[in-house]
């Protein structure tokens, strides 16, 4: 059994680049969570808001891992 | 016994000295008996026919008072229409998106599944190119209405131009604006889908693999407890992606039907 680690450095700086969009999705999930607890009947119309926020912060993390593979 | 077929399954993926991690080539499937018919292409053509089939159960015998199939085929269709098409576009002219809103989320929710089906697993859109060709086909239908509704000229203004912005800031935003509403949108409505279907099989097949590995090649008793907690890990992600292939069919749908609300939009 060795105990060699391989890849790609690619994938450290992927996982570096994904702290941003994760807080990000944090946050937004966060003020929803809020805005649902101060306004109940508020929810349906912020929750198309928020899963759309999601999406775009989402979308961040998804151009970086398509780049981690990419790149060379 | 169990254990031996399933190192003599995985001997090819993990062989050779040392774990070898899988990687984007697990996901280049040969082709089936010697064409160049793959795997992904079979299922895309065989969720339109589970669609169509499904669909079809549910409104042939159109009642009054529905039977269970006939509740279900409107429950979800009702979902779309109000819950995404509706509450969206808006009242006024929505009905015309409806059809492609809920082929669309059927259609993704579907080959999306796949993943998870036994014997199926694969999930199509983790290979980029139908996740490109269904973005185009968003892209294309947004513009489209854009451009119906106000014209090139118009549309093109309607998009560059935020309402309520003037003067030479305009210099900046209209660019920007350009690039965000027509190049950056179709991308990312594409690779969200793709790298979310890749991501989640691709961790699968890493705990699945990595799970076999120390159990059955590299074993030790603390490989074991490692290799049982990457199988709990194993099932506690495919929970995840469960719950995220779903999420990305109804985000799919969702922001297509926020891009032409965006687009059909009057003028402020």
């Amino acid at each position: 059994m060795n105990g060699d680690i391989n890849g790609s450095l690619n994938m450290l700086g992927y996982g570096i680049a994904t702290i941003g969009p994760a807080l990000a999705v944090g946050l937004i999930f966060a003020a929803y969570i809020n805005g649902v607890a101060r306004q109940p009947e508020a929810q349906s119309r912020l929750q198309s808001i928020a899963i759309l926020g999601f999406a775009l912060a989402e979308a961040l993390a998804i151009i970086g891992i398509a780049l981690a593979f990419v790149l060379n | 016994m169990i254990a031996g077929n399933l190192a003599a399954a995985f001997a090819p993926l993990a062989s050779g000295g040392g774990f070898s991690p899988p990687g984007p080539a697990d996901f280049d499937l040969p082709g089936i008996a010697g064409t160049s018919v793959t795997k992904p292409m079979v299922m895309i053509v065989l969720s339109a026919v589970l669609i169509f089939a499904v669909t079809y159960a549910m409104s042939r015998k159109a009642e009054l008072v529905p039977g269970r199939l006939q509740y279900a085929g409107e429950w979800a269709y009702g979902s779309v229409r109000n819950g995404i098409a509706r509450d969206i576009i808006g009242t006024d002219h929505f009905m015309k998106f409806v059809p492609y809103l809920f082929t669309l989320f059927a259609f993704v929710l579907v080959n999306n599944y796949f993943g998870m089906i036994p014997f199926v697993q694969f999930p199509t859109f983790s290979h980029s190119g139908f996740a490109y060709g269904l973005a185009a086909l968003s892209w294309l239908l947004y513009n489209g209405v854009g451009i119906w509704k106000h014209g090139a000229l118009g549309y093109l203004k309607h998009t560059c131009v935020p309402s309520g912005v003037r003067g030479p800031v305009l210099l900046l935003i209209a660019p920007l604006e350009f690039l965000s509403n027509i190049l950056v949108r179709p991308v990312t409505l594409a690779l969200r889908l793709f790298a979310n279907m890749f991501a989640g099989h691709l961790l699968l097949i890493l705990f699945a693999l990595g799970g076999e590995y120390l159990l059955f090649e590299a074993f030790s008793p603390i490989n074991a407890v490692g290799g049982v907690l990457a199988w709990v890990m194993f099932f506690g992600v495919s929970a995840l992606e469960l719950l995220v292939m779903f999420l990305q069919a109804y985000v799919f749908t969702l922001l297509t039907a926020m891009y032409v609300s965006g687009a059909v939009a009057d003028e402020h």
